[in-house]
């Protein structure tokens, strides 16, 4: 057979591509191989490191373990309402920062300014221990909440307003030249956009936020983080308990960020793109 | 103003369904408009030609409000504004220029189209939500007009499944939901492939000669000299020349006119 034969369409195909693939695939195992060789070894040095120093104590485990476990419920309730507050703070607050008027502006800005400029541990302390000096008492759970969605909010608020400011131009005017009033034109045609273009960005958001709730255990609230250096403390066993947290944290965030990426891959293949 | 007859379609309006009056427009210190005045008449088929940056497109802007005009006034079916450089809008203002806009329809170089609606939606949205309509009334409304841009396939899908011939299409049966008095077309076949552009034409051919009241910014000569009542010729934000297409196109007497024709008809 010639070399030219194999060019043909549909004709027998040349034996080199078997060869590339063959490469290809050898290539793509050594490479998986060597990867997953290195997270074996570098978490069994880990291990021994932690049995070698007499840390390693099943019986902890298996009391404790479920315990904070049960942490994460808290976990996820809290960020699942702070996260659905701070996005609604965050749409009254981009459509705040892109307004014509001075003061709805300002107040806008000035929140957004002075919530990024300040550390969220300082928030969450003045929420549940500077208020109740003004008479304002709140409860542990909603003051977590409170702290979290009005931090969030403040990140969120700009990036929805990318988001607005991302939605063409000519959306706005063919809307406009529809006869549309300001508000309605928001409504129907720009934010419902926005949206779309926000949506995967809200969902690295909230796998931030449940890491970042595991700071509202300063005030008592029994999430994840609290249950296990509480019961790691009494018991002199905090290596253990703490990483029993890390880990039930790393399975949550794995666990959000797979749907977090389902959920773009399906934005990106449906219909409605822009 | 005595009423003239035309060839194809009847008697044209005594009274100018849209009168624009000195209409001037600075970007900046950038002179765009120079005292442009225009009256359009119902059933009139006006195309204004000119090079890129002759200021065309912001005349058309200007008379629906996307742009504001620096001086002049404009007045669409009876309801007139003047140009407010210095002082913003109030609302009693802001209605009148929403009046004006639901009776001068505007259909845009890129579509425009609300990609988040299916295309009946995107018909009914306006008609519904501004005019105020019926549902059932405004499915028939729109669904007439789909019908005579010849996409009624199409009434369900998204636009992004529809070809840029399609979706120009699609956004000339948006504007004619709406029911206006006159429709504003600014380069409505420059975005799209030279395939493409025919499909857009004929519709807009047979929007022409059936009594339709258009302003049609193009560089589609064909379209001018076939469905065009008067061209104007406009050149750094003035008319220059204006008359029947075979006078303008065919035999323009202004040096400028001529010099922008040929460059156009060589291509």
């Amino acid at each position: 057979m010639s070399a030219n034969a194999t060019l043909v369409p549909g004709g027998p195909e040349a034996p080199i591509l078997g060869q590339i693939r063959a490469s290809q695939r050898a290539a793509r195992s050594s490479f998986r191989a060597k990867y997953f060789a290195t997270w074996f070894v570098i978490l069994a040095i880990v291990g021994a490191a932690i049995v070698a120093t007499g840390n390693a104590e099943p019986d902890f485990t298996t009391t404790w373990g479920r315990y904070i476990l049960e942490g994460a419920g808290l976990t996820v309730l809290i960020s699942t309402v702070s996260i659905f507050f701070a996005t609604i703070l965050a749409v009254i607050g981009a459509l705040g920062r892109l307004s014509s008027n001075g003061f709805i502006n300002g107040a806008a800005s000035l929140y957004v300014s002075l919530v990024r400029g300040t550390p969220l541990l300082v928030q969450i302390y003045f929420v549940f221990y500077a208020l109740p000096q003004m008479g304002i008492v709140i409860d542990p759970i909603p003051a977590g909440i409170v702290a979290l969605a009005f931090n969030y909010g403040a990140y969120m608020t700009e990036i929805f307003r990318a988001g607005i400011q991302a939605v063409p131009r000519g959306q706005r005017e063919a809307a406009e030249s529809l006869g549309m009033t300001e508000r309605l034109l928001m409504r129907r045609i720009v934010l419902p956009q926005a949206v779309r273009i926000v949506v995967p960005a809200i969902g690295n958001d909230f796998v931030s936020m449940i890491k970042d709730s595991s700071l509202v255990s300063v005030v008592g609230l029994q999430e994840i983080l609290w249950r296990s250096s509480t019961v790691g403390r009494s018991n002199s066993q905090l290596i253990q308990a703490l990483l029993i947290a890390a880990l039930v944290y790393w399975a949550l965030t794995m666990f959000f960020s797979y749907f977090q990426g389902r959920l773009e891959h399906r934005l990106a293949l449906s219909d409605v793109r822009l | 103003m005595i009423a003239q007859p035309t060839p194809d379609k009847g008697l044209v309006g005594a009274e100018p369904i849209l009168r624009l009056t000195g209409i001037e427009k600075y970007f900046g210190s950038n002179h765009v408009l120079r005292g442009c005045d225009l009256e359009v008449h119902p059933r009139e088929t006006i195309c204004l030609i000119g090079r890129s940056g002759s200021g065309k497109s912001t005349l058309l802007r200007c008379a629906n409000f996307l742009e504001e005009p620096t001086a002049g006034r404009v007045e669409i079916d009876g309801i007139g504004i003047d140009a407010s450089p210095l002082k913003a809008r109030n609302r009693a203002d802001r209605e009148k220029i929403r009046k004006i806009r639901m009776s001068a329809q505007m259909v845009f170089q890129d579509f425009n189209l609300f990609p988040h609606m299916r295309v009946i939606d995107n018909l009914i949205e306006a008609p519904v939500r501004v005019r105020g309509l019926g549902r059932d009334e405004a499915i028939a409304i729109a669904e007439k007009h789909l019908e005579r841009v010849g996409l009624t396939e199409k009434r369900d899908a998204y636009p992004a499944r529809l070809s840029g011939g399609q979706k120009q299409r699609v956004a000339i049966a948006r504007a004619l939901t709406m029911e206006p008095k006159v429709l504003l077309f600014d380069e409505p076949t420059s975005a799209l492939d030279p395939t493409l552009v025919g499909e857009v034409i004929a519709v807009m051919e047979e929007l022409a000669h059936t009594g339709s009241t258009m302003i049609v910014v193009t560089h589609e000569m064909a379209f001018a000299r076939e469905a065009a009542d008067r061209v104007y010729f406009i050149e750094e934000g003035q008319f220059l020349e204006d008359g029947p297409p075979g006078q303008v196109i065919d035999d323009p007497q202004d040096p400028r006119t001529r010099a922008f024709l040929s460059r156009l008809l060589a291509r």
